[in-house]
């Protein structure tokens, strides 16, 4: 029996295909089937009221932590997918810093079986790009992209070595997969606790210098240059490091590169009191450095929002802050923040927010959603863009609460999540 | 009639957001108990029955005498907790020591902690009196305190003066409260030392900033000297003790070469030869010891005002009357 589902009368925001405009949507057996301004409805079909909802291609999150295997009392793969689907995400790229690492094709296989296990968001396993992320030599790049790992990094830390991310760059191109890198040169920022400057003064805590990410964003901009191979930039925090972007892409580098919805919205005055919630690598900046992520993310050179999702078990921030570990939440919050903060505020426009979130990372990372065109997965988000809501971290379905945003008065909201046709989330 | 306000509110964690009035408040306060060490019987009824516990997760020789006398004098009961053999080596965390020393019902905490932020974390997080004794890079208030009152007591004065701090500014909690405390009360501050042993942007906390101590020592009115810890050398802030004595060392001869009186502190424990050399140390200008007897007499009124006594009543308080 097949199922079939129409998402009436809502305001479809599809930039894949130039199309905002009130539309219905009809999903059949786990495709987009039609995109049209008055469909008749199968007989058969369910039939969900979509006016004044936006409808647009499933939000993509190229960049969360999911902590299975290894960390489990965080968050596990269920429960990050759960949270992935209240937060409107159809697809999340789990990173590879789990322990054991993700480093080899047993333990891609394992990330995505347990993925497929949860049904709901869709879970796609990043590899790591050294064995045991110990920055010395490649792990089974091609192996680990047989058993579903659509990228590579070494992601909570830098590749040091200069030599290895230029070779990673280079055998990565054969499999068509992005190497991912979080840029940092751990020479100047390895004690750091938060952004280097007045606030780290006064608070007496060692500071990360904007020098040490974009050192980095440099290096890797030249070795991408040098090879011809992707280089996908993660959360990108600094005024230089956006602009070197910028002029890479000028120069056809192939570049791509995230902005965080927290390096979008929050400065190191957000670290003020010690709060450990707002302890994240790289650390919240400079409003310098903010206003550039900002004018990056509205001229493409930032051409993805990724949360970089990081639970932490609250024992684990409920300490001193330089005995805090790094990282937030953010699949349940990065809808609501951007739209809130980013869209409400005219950095970007809503089909522009639905490039950055859906399009652009299905393209980057090569995945088959990202687009409403006929024939492609019906992964689907609806939300609400005037609901308003009060985050609440006791809510989320992640297993940790660890969020700057908590109390947040917000304005928009996903209201159902479709994955391959199945309503995964509707609330 | 109500009571007044506790001056202080519940905890004292730094220098950094009280006001100049709070400050003197405290400072003014301190006079009156600074007799109290010269009797023959050191010892008041001001907290009598109160429970203070001193936790210590650093060492601390000078710092926690100088609270438990102050507290021993206001007849306060006392227990020392020092990281070794405590739970708190066994690893157990911050906030259990906190909630397991609540719980058998305390007035006052007085902490050290080696994480900057340590201070406020506690106080957030338990309903008795915080008193900051140094947390990381921090704060130190009790000892911004002490030195803001040494000065007071040797120059009359503190506002329009000009102290410069020499040394190790970046990893120093007594350097921060120094500023801010002098700051509120409207003098002057300079910091000197190896860029290397700067905070980031020290020109935006307010200091004026010197590379040669010669320039310091010409502009200021008093010197605060900071102990250069070894561990800085060994973390290649510095390659040697030597050649920091020769650039930036407090000599004779540089002050003597300024032709004009320069007050001289240190927080100690000092380096003899290293930051100071001993004829500054034990010269007519030097007030290193005042600062130590003043410590004492700070910390009764820091005691004393968190207990919610008034500055006005600390003299009728010594006399024999409770907080």
């Amino acid at each position: 029996m097949s199922e079939k589902l129409v998402l009436r009368g809502g305001r479809v925001v599809d930039p894949s295909q130039t199309l905002d405009g009130v539309r219905d949507v009809l999903l059949v057996d786990g495709s987009v089937v039609a995109v049209e301004a008055s469909l008749e409805a199968p007989e058969d079909a369910r039939v969900v009221d979509c006016s004044g909802q936006v409808v647009c291609p499933g939000l993509i999150d190229v960049h969360v932590h999911l902590r299975e295997p290894g960390e489990e009392h965080k968050e596990t793969i269920a429960t990050g997918a759960a949270a992935a689907a209240a937060g409107g995400f159809t697809s999340i790229c789990a990173m590879p810093n789990t322990d054991p690492p993700i480093d080899d094709p047993a333990t891609v296989g394992f990330v995505a079986a347990q993925g497929r296990a949860a049904g709901l968001t869709r879970v796609y396993p990043v590899g790591c790009i050294s064995v045991g992320r110990a920055g010395e030599r490649l792990a089974l790049v091609g192996e680990m992209v047989g058993e579903g790992a659509v990228a590579i990094t070494d992601d909570g830390s830098p590749v040091m070595d200069s030599g290895l991310m230029r070779l990673a760059l280079e055998y990565a191109q054969a499999f068509g997969i992005p190497v991912a890198d979080h840029p940092e040169d751990l020479g100047l920022s390895a004690n750091g606790h938060m952004n280097e400057g007045i606030v780290s003064a006064r608070l007496g805590l060692s500071g990360k210098p904007n020098a040490s990410e974009d050192i980095h964003i440099v290096r890797d901009l030249l070795l991408a240059e040098l090879t011809g191979g992707h280089i996908h930039l993660q959360h990108v925090s600094t005024r230089f490091g956006v602009e070197s972007i910028r002029m890479a892409k000028e120069r056809g580098v192939r570049v791509t590169a995230e902005a965080s919805p927290h390096h979008l919205v929050l400065t190191h005055e957000a670290v003020d009191g010690y709060r450990t919630e707002a302890k994240m690598n790289p650390p919240l900046r400079a409003q310098e450095d903010v206003d550039a992520v900002r004018a990056g993310l509205a001229d493409g050179t930032l051409d993805t929002i990724a949360t970089d999702h990081a639970p932490h078990h609250y024992d684990e921030k409920e300490a001193a802050f330089a005995d805090a570990p790094n990282g937030v939440v953010g699949l349940e919050t990065a809808l609501g923040i951007v739209l809130t903060r980013v869209v409400g505020e005219g950095v970007i426009d809503l089909p522009t927010m639905v490039e950055r979130m859906s399009c652009q990372p299905a393209r980057a990372f090569g995945l088959p959603g990202g687009s409403l065109e006929p024939g492609r997965p019906a992964d689907v988000t609806v939300f609400d863009p005037e609901r308003e809501w009060t985050v609440d971290p006791s809510s989320f379905k992640s297993k940790s609460g660890n969020t700057p945003f908590a109390g947040w008065s917000l304005k928009g909201q996903a209201t159902m999540t479709i994955v391959g046709g199945r309503v995964v989330w509707s609330g | 009639m109500s009571a007044p306000p506790p001056p202080l509110g519940k905890d004292l964690v730094g220098l950094e957001n009280l006001s100049a009035d709070q400050i003197r408040a405290i400072l003014d306060t301190a006079e009156p108990f600074k007799e109290i060490s010269e009797r023959r019987i050191k010892k008041v009824p001001v907290l009598r029955g109160k429970t203070i516990v001193n936790l210590f997760f650093e060492a601390s020789t000078r710092t926690r005498i100088s609270f438990e006398f102050a507290e021993k004098r206001l007849s306060a009961d006392t227990v020392n907790i020092a990281s070794t053999g405590s739970s708190v080596v066994k690893g157990e965390t911050l906030v259990d020591t906190a909630r397991n020393l609540e719980a058998m019902r305390i007035d006052m905490v007085v902490m050290r902690h080696g994480a900057s932020g340590a201070a406020r974390f506690l106080a957030d997080r338990i309903p008795s009196s915080v008193i900051n004794a140094g947390d990381g890079w921090h704060e130190h208030p009790t000892q911004g305190l002490l030195d803001l009152l040494t000065i007071r007591d040797h120059m009359g004065r503190i506002e329009g003066l000009k102290v410069c701090i020499v040394g190790d500014i970046l990893h120093s909690r007594v350097a921060r409260s120094n500023i801010y405390g002098l700051r509120a009360l409207g003098a002057e501050v300079a910091v000197c030392g190896p860029r290397t042993l700067m905070p980031p942007v020290p020109e935006e906390l307010g200091c004026v900033v010197f590379s040669h101590v010669e320039e310091a020592i010409e502009w200021a009115d008093a010197l605060n000297v900071l102990r250069l810890q070894l561990e800085r050398m060994e973390g290649g802030y510095v390659p040697s003790l030597r050649e920091y004595n020769r650039i930036w060392g407090v000599s004779t001869q540089r002050l003597e070469a300024a032709q004009k009186e320069v007050l001289i502190l240190h927080p100690g424990p000092m380096n003899r030869g290293v930051e100071i050399d001993s004829d500054v140390a034990d010269g007519p200008h030097s007030v290193i010891l005042n600062q130590v007897t003043n410590g004492v007499a700070v910390r009764m009124a820091v005691l004393y005002l968190l207990a919610g006594g008034q500055p006005e009543k600390a003299e009728a308080a010594k006399q024999g009357g409770e907080a």
